[in-house]
């Protein structure tokens, strides 16, 4: 009934994850506190919460693009630093952020450009990504070029080139219209039932992260925790029947309620806690 | 962040462009002819004479010549029975100022950016030199130039320096700001490919930061030939503009219009070696939503 595909191992640990901000005014900042979580190899995971519940943090806590104030991430079996060094994580963000002066072939081949593989490799990996997301013949083009939904499939496809354990995306969707991002919403399925990568999406959209996951972690806000993780039952592969099924509508009934039940304090400080966030992002 | 190709205005045609330089030429001619008719000197040509209405001081043979007459001295001679002419003396000089002015341009330039890249990899760089780098602009370079000269002696070495000296602050200054301008996310998506810092300077910062680095070189393209214009005198450099524009002024009580011709080969320049800079600029930033601003 569940997954197609048989989780197997652990490819990331969390335990006692937290995350504290020191901020400008001298106080600190609780962003998340007490994350226990682990996520199995192929497993596609939503985090869901209140703006400033410490999705995105805790998003960036296991891409090591911050370091926890108490706690360990341990990635594929070494600590998230490590995973790092050793290129297991692909990132992306809400905007796509790719290179006005490069191409989209050239932006996708970036990520291999920091490495030793030969030229021809190079472009034959390219040109994979690019059949993946199904850009092939844009690949000439200047990302000013493309639609805001094609410069983010792009900006998946060069996420995807180094072929990472992980995919962590932080909001991939959340600035396209409903269209585009249902569009996307299966796009990414498929990409992630034919690579088998383990994704982590944060998200603010339950529809979104229903139809997408294997599991949806909701998290509250004021400090960020798990509240709870409603496994998603749906069967796959997920297409339109899936969103007029009856079993979604639950489902996202659930979610919702999880939601609701967590939501507390949310308002509270909520402007500080996006400001350290947002210090961290530069920092 | 997303422009669309059609936001770019359809270009002016080649020939209407030039046009619109040649319509602006006129009309400055005819606004400098014109002051002179109503209130300049008197006109005698083909035994007739004009006697203007008006006297404005400043408005006469001396300080403002009549365009033909300078034009007539720059086909002429550029000394007595010298078989070139001003205009092509004159040319040959401002290549050879251009020269010493592109050799301080480049200079400059690789300055300014150096600096720029050490201050943005190091706050404490940045702190203890800024200052300093800020100061060295306020000092007037008329003060500047005979200690450049008196240090590297009376040579072409000493004017490179001086337009090294002008160039290099709009560069560095530019620089900073620009390879300070990717997005944090670009940043961190250099750091989730766990590249160094001297990756993430060649792939990204340095070309993020390219529209601010030509913004700068456009000013310094004439700034420097302005240093290298001042600094051939105190250099006593004499196959250059500059030591022209210092002959021509003990001459101007009796020929004005040399000066004049000198002016106009400098101004020449400046817009030639600005040109090239934004001819260059156009073809490196091809691809660029802005690359057609200007």
């Amino acid at each position: 009934m569940s997954d197609a595909r048989m989780p197997d191992a652990s490819v990331v640990r969390l335990s006692g994850l937290a995350k504290t901000f020191a901020l400008p005014s001298g106080e600190t900042m609780t962003a998340v506190s007490g994350i226990d979580l682990e996520l199995r190899r192929g497993e596609f995971v939503s985090l869901i919460g209140p703006s400033g519940c410490g999705k995105s943090t805790l998003l960036r806590l296991i891409g090591d693009l911050t370091h926890p104030s108490a706690g360990v991430v341990t990635v594929n079996d070494k600590p998230a630093h490590q995973a790092r060094i050793d290129r297991d994580y692909g990132m992306v963000f809400q905007a796509p952020v790719l290179f006005e002066w490069r191409t989209i072939e050239e932006n996708v081949r970036l990520p291999l450009e920091l490495t030793t593989w030969e030229r021809g490799a190079r472009e034959a990996r390219v040109r994979e990504m690019l059949e993946l997301v199904e850009l092939t013949e844009f690949a000439r083009h200047h990302p000013y070029q493309l639609s805001g939904g094609m410069q983010q499939r792009v900006a998946i496809a060069r996420a995807l080139t180094f072929s990472p354990s992980i995919l962590l995306m932080d909001e991939p969707f959340g600035a396209l219209d409903e269209m585009t991002r249902e569009r996307m919403n299966s796009e990414v399925l498929r990409i992630w039932e034919q690579t088998g990568i383990t994704v982590v999406f944060v998200t603010h959209s339950i529809p979104e992260a229903v139809f997408l996951s294997s599991r949806v972690v909701v998290m509250s806000a004021r400090p960020g925790r798990i509240t709870r993780v409603v496994e998603i039952d749906l069967p796959r592969p997920r297409g339109v029947e899936t969103r007029e099924s009856r079993r979604y509508f639950e489902m996202v009934t659930e979610v919702r309620e999880a939601l609701r039940g967590g939501e507390g304090r949310a308002d509270e400080g909520l402007a500080s806690l996006e400001r350290a966030e947002g210090e961290g992002l530069t920092g | 962040m997303q422009r669309s190709p059609e936001a770019a205005a359809p270009r002016r045609g080649l020939l209407g462009r030039a046009g619109i330089y040649l319509l602006f030429l006129l009309g400055l001619f005819l606004l400098w002819e014109g002051l002179k008719f109503i209130g300049g000197d008197p006109w005698r040509y083909f035994g007739l004479e004009w006697r203007p209405p008006l006297k404005i001081t400043t408005v006469n043979d001396q300080s403002l010549p009549h365009v033909w007459d300078i034009v007539e001295t720059m086909i002429g001679p550029y000394r007595r029975n010298a078989d070139q002419s001003l205009f092509v003396y004159l040319v040959l000089k401002a290549l050879y100022t251009w020269r010493e002015a592109a050799i301080g341009f480049v200079l400059g330039g690789l300055l300014g950016v150096s600096l720029a890249a050490a201050f943005v990899h190091s706050q404490l760089l940045e702190r203890a030199f800024v200052p300093y780098v800020v100061a060295s602009q306020t000092i007037p370079i008329v003060a500047l130039a005979p200690m450049i000269v008196f240090f590297f002696g009376n040579n072409v070495m000493s004017v490179v320096i001086i337009a090294t000296y002008l160039t290099f602050f709009p560069v560095t200054i530019a620089m900073i700001r620009g390879l300070r301008s990717p997005d944090p996310r670009a940043l961190e998506l250099m750091r989730s490919y766990a590249a160094s810092r001297r990756t993430i300077l060649w792939k990204l910062r340095l070309p993020a930061s390219l529209p601010y680095l030509f913004t700068a070189l456009k000013i310094t393209a004439t700034a420097s030939i302005v240093g290298a214009i001042i600094g051939e005198g105190p250099g006593a450099i004499q196959n250059g503009l500059g030591w022209s524009i210092i002959e021509f002024n003990q001459q101007y009580v009796t020929n004005p219009s040399k000066l004049w011709g000198a002016i106009f080969v400098a101004s020449l320049l400046g817009v030639s070696f600005y040109a090239l800079v934004r001819l260059v600029e156009l073809r490196v930033l091809r691809g660029r939503p802005e690359a057609s601003a200007g």
